[in-house]
């Protein structure tokens, strides 16, 4: 890979993002007005141009970019580690992992935070990096291969067995703890504020580097674990950083914005049509895709039926749905 | 006396309670090309796994040049020794340059990209196995042959002093099996190359190496040039076939006896 066209291929997917992050916010069930909304002339409680725009709008669309981002660089990293395209933290069950641990946490009323992390998404991660491990051994040949079947099977098993588990949850739990469930489980972007985002933002930022740092050793791994190991990388470490790192990612993700589906598929195929299967650069460009992605998918959710807002998870998980029976209509052999 | 690459010695390796290497040991010579024979299982995969350190031996020392495998920083090891797998199932759409600079690996560091140098070993790798002219397509739509080759060239980068391949030529029609061996050859020869290729072709073991390793139930049950372990009652009783050898041009042919 040579740096000069990495520098431009990053640069354009920077633009589309830039280009999203702009516009996304003046579109909306209102139209605001930017000269209002920026005037000094109205005090902060009179002009709601500004907290339409600063209070609602903005703190979604970030929040919506740095889901799409984690989501989709977590599907690009989980593809590579069992070198199967089909991997992604929805297909294989790791987001309803997540979803449980944050259900437990919700159920126990653990509204708080440890060492400065809420503890909603400490058993979120905890429970998306259990799914992880769960489908890695069950699926892992003794040649160390994924084969699609077998993989894809694991992740419904686990979908399902999360998700039986989150019903009975549910089922216990009171009528607000219910409703706050229910609502969270069909993933949306609404209930946020600035907050939320100064947690997440350095947690997927930080997650999203170590990652990059091991691209090229788990572009190896893609190619198969033995091979890998002959050109001096460190197999076994190589795959615990990723998938404890993706596994963190998602859950902190998870944890705020409920399971929003497939976007950690869809990203991931896109990008690499446009930059090849290279993580060192397939990890930044699905991070600013997977950005615009979501927060386009999000703008969707909140205009499609305006003034109503549906959940983007929605929206993701009807695109993903025809998306994932293309993918593996075209893999099937003929 | 030619100076030793690698020496294994008393070698055991069990694959959930069936032993599969048996306290083997071989002495492998600076520019050796070495045929690993022997019939399906008998431990030829797992042996040039086990000298490329890819698998840890149950008990046993492995030496590269004088000092212990596991003392060698894995990184620092692979830039002396590269391995070839057997099949080449690739799962995502990478080109073939990119399979070859793959190579270049352990002389990276983390975050950093290819350097000048790294693109001049990786073509001049290509030219060598004369994979140059389809640098850009993509792996997965090559042929089994040149798929091999890329491979060779993958592990050329990467500039060893030992060679290890697994069945390089199985897949392969008669006129690409000639082409990966002379390949082979010529690395051997003209660039002072250590090899050691399992291999199931005994004529072709026996055309083109300077020694042959004889392996059965994980045990070597002879070794030595050619004409030395490419004989008749050996071979038949670790294959269990009945064979005719020839003689031709002072290389053995082998030929199953059909029909007799």
């Amino acid at each position: 890979m040579k740096i000069m066209s990495y520098i431009k291929t990053l640069s354009v997917f920077f633009l589309v993002l830039l280009a999203t992050l702009l516009i996304a916010p003046l579109i909306g069930s209102t139209d605001i007005s930017l000269t209002r909304a920026f005037s000094t002339t109205l005090n902060n409680s009179n002009n709601i141009d500004a907290s339409i725009l600063f209070q609602v709008r903005l703190p979604r669309i970030l929040l919506g970019a740095i889901a799409g981002a984690a989501l989709s660089v977590a599907g690009a990293v989980l593809q590579a580690l069992l070198r199967n395209d089909l991997a992604a933290p929805f297909t294989l069950g790791v987001s309803s992992g997540a979803a449980l641990g944050a259900v437990i946490a919700i159920a126990l009323n653990l509204n708080f935070t440890l060492l400065g992390f809420p503890v909603i998404s400490l058993f979120a991660f905890m429970g998306s990096l259990g799914a992880i491990l769960l489908v890695f051994n069950l699926v892992r040949t003794r040649h160390g291969e994924f084969p699609t079947g077998i993989l894809l099977l694991a992740g419904v098993t686990a979908n399902f067995f999360f998700a039986s588990l989150v019903m009975f949850i549910h089922y216990l739990a009171s009528l607000s703890q219910s409703f706050t469930i229910i609502r969270w489980l069909m993933g949306g972007l609404d209930i946020t504020n600035y907050d939320t985002i100064l947690t997440l933002f350095p947690i997927v930022s930080i997650g999203i580097l170590i990652l990059l740092f091991v691209s090229r050793d788990l572009n190896l791994i893609s190619t198969g674990i033995h091979s890998a190991s002959s050109r001096g990388v460190n197999v076994e470490k190589t795959q615990k950083i990723g998938f404890i790192t993706a596994s963190l990612i998602t859950g902190t993700v998870v944890a705020t914005c409920g399971p929003i589906g497939f976007v950690g598929l869809i990203v991931p195929h896109i990008v690499r049509l446009f930059v090849g299967p290279d993580l060192r650069i397939l990890i930044p460009a699905s991070t600013l895709f997977g950005a615009s992605f979501l927060v386009i998918c999000d703008t969707f959710a909140r205009t499609l039926l305006a003034p109503t807002e549906i959940p983007v998870g929605i929206i993701t998980a009807m695109l993903g749905g025809p998306f994932f029976v293309w993918l593996l209509k075209r893999k099937r052999p003929l | 006396m030619t100076p030793l690459k690698m020496e294994l010695e008393n070698i055991s390796f069990t694959y959930n309670i069936k032993p599969v290497l048996n306290d083997l040991s071989v002495f492998i010579q600076e520019n050796d090309f070495i045929g690993l024979i022997g019939p399906n299982g008998s431990g030829k995969s797992t042996l040039l796994k086990v000298m490329s350190a890819i698998i840890k031996p149950d008990s046993g020392s492995i030496k590269f040049k004088g000092s212990e495998t596991r003392n060698i920083n894995k990184k620092n090891f692979a830039q002396s020794v590269s391995w070839i797998p057997q099949g080449h199932p690739m799962v995502f759409p990478f080109k073939v340059s990119e399979v070859v600079l793959m190579g270049r690996h352990p002389y990276l560091s983390p975050l950093s990209f290819e350097s000048h140098e790294d693109f001049k070993i990786s073509q001049r790798a290509m030219q060598t196995t004369m994979t140059s002219h389809f640098s850009d397509r993509l792996f997965n739509e090559i042929s089994e042959g040149e798929k091999q080759r890329v491979m060779i060239a993958s592990a050329l980068a990467q500039n060893p002093e030992l060679l290890l391949l697994d069945e390089p030529t199985s897949a392969l029609d008669l006129k690409y099996q000639i082409e990966i061996m002379s390949i082979l050859k010529d690395l051997n020869t003209n660039h002072k190359m250590t090899l050691v290729v399992a291999m199931h072709d005994l004529n072709l073991a026996s055309r083109f190496c300077n020694r042959i390793i004889l392996l059965n139930d994980g045990k070597i049950v002879s070794d030595g040039t050619p004409l030395k372990v490419l004989q008749k009652d050996i071979l038949e009783e670790v294959y269990g076939i009945e064979l005719d050898l020839y003689s031709k041009n002072g290389h053995t042919l082998i030929h199953p006896t059909i029909g007799k």
